[in-house]
């Protein structure tokens, strides 16, 4: 029952909990220190290193007990530091020392319980056989790769017949929980550029460390909890119980007057640019890897290294990959000079290493956007005007084994270059997101060719779109950089706000009208009406057109059989007029 | 002998087809003058009395241009457009009008090439129809692949 509670007392404090956990939990929160190497929150306490041993007073009975898995009750005494403990942990640790007395934590733990010389030698055994890979193998990652094996001294930890592992799902859960670091997955400290991602790589993490809001967020696809139904292991450790693994996205319909489309872009798939080795060579990459890779929040804390943990001696920037390329995008995607010129500044900072910048015109138009490419030319990155034509592994001379070739004609040289490197950074494209198409729909918008949502009017309407209410910010509308993105949003905003506050909106003279002598009551135009903005009167039986709904496409005008319905500024008598006009 | 040059008349949307013919405009790309543009809010304002006003003023032929389907400024004012224009040229066939010269087209805003190509492409087809000749279609000089049938069924009847 969750309202039952039970009172015991612990070192001379009461304290009142639920019944079902164990003494140490109870300790821990009245803030009680009890050393313990095979206790993990989550998992099933085991009682196998048995240095959270504690003295229980029950009735008149005293006993010493392992307090990870000790249930509490009603009534209960706890000692957690007298005499006869301290006894029975020192010669428990001395016990374990002879085994591991090398491994850190357990020497560690022998100065903590005052051994200074353990009796029984020390050993250089790192695991412990503690359980909670196995409990973690079982319980977390409901895989049962692995368990104990042979018995007594030959006890060890391994998977059936010693064998590679058929049902192991690399979870890693088993390395992670080990508190002696005895088990080591082989390459996971191996940058991996397919999981180079923009955030971190684990099931449960914050994005990217300027995420709105600035929480984590549980990825389905990864988390051990929904792939294999175990683990949950984040819940009883989130000390704010903020975690719900029964929350499922939902669709909320908001009413709004005005709207602000800023659902940015997407960066150009050099995979299908096959030329650049994308995905073939492991040291190619797109500019927001490599943006994730000297951040240092990201994988490698900044270090700028090569799949192999070694920081790269020379690395190529190759821009307009996918922009002004017939191929791909006419366009000129704008931000990209400025971030290459940024990469190239950050490799000369933190390596020292050679940079080449293969451009085919430098755009640096901003505001003191030309002096940072003047002192890049000074810092002594390698510029050559120049599209990087392919990146291959093919090596001539011995010196350019094992590097990547760059190939570009320099076109102020007038020469074919080779150029050898360790790196070769892609400045992708920016390109309008894949299902830009359903926004444009959804709002009614037009988009230019190049798929990026159209302004109104590129000079005198630059954040309004065809749509009244619905306003253009950022990258949704073309590429753009940070400022420009910025100075475009508040404009959107301050757009949307002039509407709001005004609490009215302002109606052009264009609609339609309906001439009651005329209207025959037909109804054809009732049902023709995009905006159900005509409606029938039943006493008059005549249509009765409402000006403020009315957008004055003519739909009804064209229909109307009786010619009742006048569409303000298109007439038909103006419209004859000008076919008239036109053909004279 | 001087080229006949036929008189079109084009009746476009004002949010895709006429903007379009606009950016066409400001791109500076070149096509034939032979178009005049009406512009109308919506290709669903477009009254079929409209169509045969300008082909009996004079007119060679009559393009119609509108959103995509789908992308309708007002949802669904081009469906309209459709339905009616394909009446409206089962009717002209009727009257020995060949129904190549009333065009329906979509044509959206950023669609400037499209634009000058459908312009270009219908120019020359109507040059080849030759002029409009109301009142004597009997002896119009009907090409082979354009719209013969309905004319002799018409004359035969």
């Amino acid at each position: 029952m969750a309202d039952e509670t039970v009172t015991l007392t612990i070192d001379g404090h009461e304290i009142e909990v639920e019944p079902d956990i164990y003494v140490l939990e109870a300790a821990e929160r009245l803030g009680i220190w009890i050393p313990t190497l095979c206790n993990y929150r989550g998992l099933t306490p085991f009682g196998a290193c048995r240095v959270c041993t504690v003295e229980v007073t029950k009735g008149s009975r005293v006993r010493l007990v392992t307090s990870c898995n000790y249930p509490v009750s009603d009534g209960l005494v706890v000692h957690t530091n007298t005499e006869r403990v301290r006894t029975a942990r020192r010669i428990l640790v001395e016990l374990l020392c002879a085994r591991h007395g090398k491994v850190g934590i357990i020497k560690q733990l022998a100065e903590n319980v005052g051994v200074t010389k353990p009796r029984f030698g020390e050993g250089n055994e790192p695991c412990i056989l503690c359980g909670l890979c196995v409990r973690a193998c079982a319980e977390m990652a409901k895989a049962y790769a692995i368990g104990f094996s042979q018995r007594g001294t030959e006890k060890i930890v391994t998977t059936p017949f010693d064998e590679e592992s058929e049902v192991c799902i690399n979870c890693g859960a088993c390395a992670k929980v080990c508190p002696t670091g005895a088990i080591y997955i082989e390459g996971a400290d191996e940058i991996r550029h397919d999981e180079l991602m923009l955030g971190p790589n684990a099931a449960i993490s914050v994005p990217t460390m300027q995420a709105v809001p600035n929480v984590p967020a549980l990825d389905a696809e990864q988390c051990l909890h929904f792939r294999r139904d175990g683990c949950g292991i984040c819940a009883p450790n989130c000390p704010a119980d903020a975690i719900d693994y029964s929350m499922q996205d939902e669709e909320v319909e908001v009413e709004a007057g005005t709207v602000v489309i800023a659902t940015g872009f997407q960066t150009f798939d050099p995979t299908i640019a096959e030329q650049y080795g994308y995905g073939r060579f492991p040291n190619v990459m797109t500019s927001i890897e490599f943006e994730r890779l000297s951040n240092a929040a990201g994988p490698t804390g900044g270090k700028i290294v090569m799949r192999n943990g070694e920081p790269p001696e020379s690395v190529a920037i190759l821009h307009c990959v996918g922009s002004r390329d017939e191929h791909y995008h006419r366009y000129c995607s704008r931000v990209c000079c400025m971030y290459s010129l940024k990469f190239a500044h950050l490799v000369r900072e933190k390596l020292g290493a050679r940079v080449y910048e293969l451009y085919i015109d430098m755009r640096s138009f901003g505001k003191g956007y030309e002096e940072f490419y003047d002192r890049l030319l000074k810092e002594g990155a390698l510029f050559i005007r120049g599209k990087g034509a392919e990146v291959t592994d093919f090596a001539i001379l011995d010196e350019e084994k094992g590097k990547l070739m760059v190939k570009c004609e320099d076109t102020l040289a007038g020469v074919q270059r080779r150029l050898p490197v360790d790196m070769v950074i892609l400045s992708v494209a920016l390109e309008a997101r894949s299902d830009a198409r359903d926004v444009e729909r959804m709002f009614n918008l037009c988009a230019s060719e190049d798929g990026f949502f159209l302004e109104q009017h590129p000079k005198l309407a630059p954040v309004e779109t065809t749509s009244d209410g619905v306003f253009l910010a950022g990258c949704c509308q073309g590429p753009k950089d940070i400022p420009d993105t910025v100075a475009q949003g508040s404009a959107a905003a301050a757009q949307a706000l002039s509407l709001i506050l005004r609490g009215e909106t302002t109606l052009s003279g264009a609609h339609a009208e309906i001439n009651e002598e005329l209207c025959s009551g037909c109804r054809v135009c009732n049902e023709l009406c995009p905006y159900n903005a005509i409606t029938y009167d039943e006493e008059k039986k005549v249509s009765k057109v409402n000006e403020s709904l009315c957008k004055a496409c003519g739909t009804c005008v064209a229909a109307c059989p009786s010619g009742a319905i006048k569409g303000k500024h298109f007439t038909k008598e103006q419209i004859l007029a000008e076919i008239e006009g036109v053909l004279q | 002998m001087s080229r006949f040059e036929p008189v079109i008349v084009g009746f476009l949307c004002n949010w895709c087809s006429y903007t379009g013919a606009d950016l066409a405009g400001t791109a500076r790309r070149h096509y034939v003058p032979n178009l005049r543009i009406i512009r109308v809010m919506c290709s669903g304002r477009v009254e079929p009395t409209f169509v045969l006003k300008a082909l009996q003023d004079g007119a060679d032929g009559v393009l119609v241009a509108g959103c995509h389907p789908g992308d309708c400024h007002y949802q669904e004012g081009n469906y309209k457009t459709m339905r009616r224009m394909t009446l409206l040229k089962r009717m002209l066939e009727q009257l020995g009008i060949e129904s190549a010269r009333v065009r329906l087209e979509w044509v959206s805003a950023s669609e400037a090439n499209r634009f000058v190509d459908i312009v270009n492409e219908m120019t020359e087809q109507i040059r080849a129809l030759g002029p409009l000749k109301l009142g004597h279609f009997e002896d119009a000089e009907v090409s082979a692949e354009e719209a013969p049938v309905p004319a002799q069924q018409a004359a035969a009847k």
